[in-house]
């Protein structure tokens, strides 16, 4: 007993110093040079600045560190589940943030996110390359770094001459079509949520009898977007033609396509989409201002916008940023995109949820 | 002077663990909410009829699942204990493979099994049922029941049977009257866990019950994450914390029964009947089978035919993902390993505590360290984030944070595998040694220390194997990209359109599973050499 008890002390003594040790590596990190106080410009070099983001966000190697070098800031990326884990997050942690820089709210979380007083205003010189339909906040407390279009896909091969492909959201509640869409639960998937605000923006009020006679044309819902696409959908072996997406999902279908193949199988009903915006915001109670701002200048730089699409599946903010080929050669944006106002979301999202479960799922 | 050092750290160590990872950020999290708005919600609930109807449901699906699981498990469980057949170890050690499945994995296989069995449709339609949750439940939780009973059955004295059996009772009646009461300690620990685990399940209420069916885990996700509703949250949150309270202490008052008898010699266990091998075997493979080879055959298909492509791809990055899928296991592992030390010691320490300690505390660490495996990830993930944040405790972004979220989870399993041992170590061995001549010391060196390293080795097998597969507690937690762990490379390798990407996401998923049965049962080889029963 004597040397088991002496083995107990030995891994309990270890345990104890390795927790005080991960106590105490948690806190050393503030910048070792201090800001001159004699010039205007506060010097960054030398500080790690924090991005806050989802467990989406990723881009090339090099990227990140192209920052770096230019400035002499470090970037420490942090990761933590998806937009809404990573609002939620920030909301709970508000002022005394996660990190210095948040990337990843988008607007149908952004007037939560801007209710909580998460970001501290900064008006980017690079916005002037910016579209203004994407620049959301006039306050300028986000800025906005990429766009996705959330679009109703379709299976080429399933249509034809015998029965055409669907023109718009109208048709899918066509009897032609009963049984091909299927759709995610917008209380439980980003992209359902987008569907659901883009059905919203077409029809108005009248978007509760569309749903119905969606149910009515058997529309099937699934929780998220994986069941959806590869549970129903044909790409992954269902049975369903129909189903929501993205607009990058053409492109992700030819590069990642096993076999390859030299055009996607699926295509985008243009008219559907709804425009999915990503923003930056500087978090409020962050101490490193002047590295925040110039960590937001360089989302909307050239460098790191030409490295999104292939990254994170989604198109660059800035007009000016050259497409990687497979999206110029597999994309069709939509012209005029669903939009709707992130306040409009926010007041009445719950609302709006909650009448589509009664319509949909009861 | 070193016996009361040693006591201080049994009691201290588990104790600051506890109350610093799990107690602090919990009332910190629930004490946020209640003072915001959520005590009226609180007040509220007993009168809202849909949250009556998801906690009823919440409630009769978890006692159904730990209930099937239970009845599946113990044939196994019985020819794992008392029978000797080729791959008996194998079998043990391949059990936990569900264990660390990522539900969206498991949840496709499931679904293109019922598909392929005719009855993702018409009248025996189980896709998005309730049977659906039911059947996955059982294919998750089988493990649990079958190695922690299993293992305290195999040191059970067979004595008793065979006196009943010499009285002439019948099998069925020797097992209903002789075995099961003294079997029931480990059953009851085994079920309180299985229990908890669908009483917070989440991913397979989600995918497989399909968008009409909650339960109050995924009523506090859709609250807090999707409705920003906190208040609403945190109410659901407490109500969740107390039913496992309460469940915990029952379940703990089943278990307090003290030396049931184990073996003292050991007996070459007879050899497995050809029927009865095959029928339990057969059993097993229905239920953990079927899933698997679906997944299996996914993992090889690729380029329209069959080959190893999607496994070479795992040491080549995707531009989605920050490394390889390979870099994604080795982060896997080495959290895994420190998530299993810190478990192995906190459980080992609180199960010396829990059958040697005074009663009062005894029963809090019982109770207390169970706790973490019945709170859900989003109550312990919002926890950590809002109490862990001052120094010298701001660990938020510390990489041991991660294992530490594991190793809370992983602490019930060591003690719900160790203390119905230790408590079971007859005490008739010890007073024989004790006359034979032995010092105390000495006696519990070669009786409880053997029979307590047994178990050990089980529960950390469990504790590696949670950790492996843990998604929801990690997701809620910032975490650098270059420490991405397995399950979540997965999940966004399959987030993307892809064949290929859904290959790899397949071969992952088989690697991962591949390399948890053989971790456990290179864990488990120990056991054999310190058990001496093979």
């Amino acid at each position: 007993m004597r040397s088991m008890r002496r083995t107990i002390a030995t891994i309990a003594v270890l345990i104890v110093a390795f927790v005080a040790t991960a106590a105490c590596s948690g806190t050393d990190n503030t910048p070792a040079v201090p800001i001159s106080a004699t010039t205007a410009v506060p010097v960054i070099s030398g500080q790690t600045v924090t991005l806050v983001t989802h467990d989406s966000f990723w881009v090339s190697e090099g990227t990140l560190e192209a920052f770096t070098s230019a400035t002499g800031v470090e970037v420490e990326v942090q990761r933590l589940g998806d937009t809404g884990q990573l609002v939620a997050s920030a909301i709970l942690t508000s002022g005394d943030p996660l990190g210095d820089v948040l990337f990843g709210v988008d607007n149908t979380f952004l007037q939560r996110a801007l209710d909580a007083d998460l970001f501290v205003p900064y008006e980017s010189p690079a916005l002037a390359g910016v579209a203004a339909s994407l620049i959301l906040d006039p306050g300028h407390r986000v800025t906005p770094i990429d766009f996705g279009d959330v679009c109703v896909n379709y299976w080429i091969d399933s249509f034809g001459d015998d029965l055409p492909v669907p023109a718009g959201l109208a048709d899918l509640a066509d009897p032609a079509y009963a049984g091909m869409l299927v759709v995610q639960n917008p209380e439980t998937s980003s992209p359902g949520m987008a569907f659901l605000l883009a059905t919203i923006a077409e029809f108005g009020d009248g978007w509760e009898a569309y749903w119905s006679a969606l149910r009515r044309n058997d529309v099937a819902v699934t929780t998220g977007w994986e069941d959806a696409y590869y549970g129903e959908f044909i790409a992954g072996g269902g049975d369903r033609p129909i189903v929501v997406s993205y607009a990058s999902s053409p492109p992700a279908e030819v590069i990642y396509a096993d076999p390859p193949v030299d055009s996607p199988p699926t295509g985008v009903l243009t008219d559907t989409c709804f425009r999915q915006v990503e923003f930056a915001g500087i978090l409020t109670g962050t101490d490193n201002r002047a590295a925040a701002e110039a960590l937001v200048d360089f989302l909307l730089s050239p460098t790191f916008q030409e490295d999104i699409p292939l990254n994170m599946f989604v198109f660059p903010a800035l007009s000016a940023a050259a497409l990687p080929e497979e999206f110029i050669d597999f994309v069709e944006l939509a012209e005029d995109p669903h939009l709707v106002d992130p306040a409009v979301v926010e007041a009445n999202r719950n609302d709006w949820t909650e009448q589509w479960t009664n319509l949909v799922l009861r | 002077m070193r016996g009361r050092l040693a006591r201080v750290l049994c009691v201290g160590v588990p104790a600051a663990f506890l109350g610093l990872f799990f107690i602090y950020p919990v009332v910190s999290i629930l004490g946020l909410g209640l003072s915001g708005g959520g005590l009226d919600h609180l007040i509220g609930l007993s009168g809202n009829a849909n949250f009556r109807g998801v906690a009823w449901f919440t409630l009769w699906q978890a006692v159904v699942s730990t209930v099937l699981t239970v009845v599946v498990a113990l044939p196994g469980a019985h020819l794992i204990a008392r029978r000797r057949f080729a791959g008996r170890r194998l079998v043990r050690a391949l059990a936990t493979v569900p264990f660390v499945l990522p539900t969206v994995v498991v949840g496709g296989a499931f679904l293109a099994v019922f598909d392929r069995l005719g009855m993702s449709d018409g009248a025996f339609r189980l896709t998005h049922t309730v049977w659906a949750i039911l059947i996955a439940h059982v294919f998750f939780n089988l493990a649990v029941v079958l190695r922690t009973v299993g293992s305290f059955w195999e040191g059970l004295d067979p004595g008793p049977e065979e006196q009943a059996k010499v009285l002439g009772a019948s099998p069925t009646r020797t097992f209903l009257l002789v075995t099961l009461p003294r079997l029931r300690p480990a059953v009851a620990a085994a079920a309180s866990i299985v229990f908890l685990f669908c009483l917070t399940s989440f991913g397979v209420v989600l995918l497989l019950g399909g968008p009409g069916i909650a339960t109050i885990e995924t009523e506090i996700w859709r609250h807090a994450v999707w409705r920003g509703d906190f208040e609403a949250a945190t109410a659901l949150a407490f109500v969740q914390l107390a039913a496992v309270l309460a469940v915990v202490a029952v379940g703990n008052g089943l278990q307090r029964r003290r030396a049931v008898g184990l073996r003292t010699v050991v007996a070459r266990a007879p050899a497995a009947g050809r029927w009865e091998l095959a029928a339990n075997l057969g059993l097993l493979g229905m239920v953990l089978g079927l899933p698997v080879a679906v997944l299996l055959e996914r993992s090889f298909l690729s380029g329209g035919g069959y080959s190893f492509d999607n496994y070479r791809a795992l040491a080549v990055r995707v531009d989605l993902l920050p490394l390889t899928a390979i870099d994604a296991l080795v982060n896997s592992f080495v959290f895994a390993l420190a998530a299993t030390a810190m478990a192995v010691t906190v459980g080992g320490l609180a199960s010396l505590v829990v059958v040697h300690g005074p009663r009062a505390l005894s029963r809090v660490f019982d109770l207390g360290l169970m706790l973490p495996l019945g709170a859900s990830a989003v109550t312990l993930g919002f926890g950590m984030l809002i109490a862990l944040d001052e120094p010298p405790l701001d660990l938020r972004s510390s990489r041991w944070l991660v294992p530490v979220a594991h190793a809370l989870i992983g602490v019930p399993f060591v003690m719900r595998v160790l203390v119905p041992t230790l408590r079971s170590i007859d005490l008739r061995l010890r007073e024989a040694a004790a006359v034979l001549g032995a010092p105390p010391a000495v006696a519990r060196r070669l009786i409880d220390l053997p029979i307590a390293a047994r178990a050990l080795v089980v529960g950390a097998g469990f504790a590696f194997a949670v950790s492996l597969g843990e998604f929801g507690a990690t997701s809620f937690l910032p975490r650098q990209p270059d420490r991405m762990t397995a399950p979540l490379a997965l999940f966004r390798l399959l987030g993307t359109p892809g064949q290929q990407l859904r290959g790899q996401a397949m071969a992952l998923a088989v690697v991962l599973m591949v390399l948890t049965g053989l971790s456990v049962l290179v864990i488990e080889m120990r056991r054999g050499s310190v058990g001496g029963d093979f």
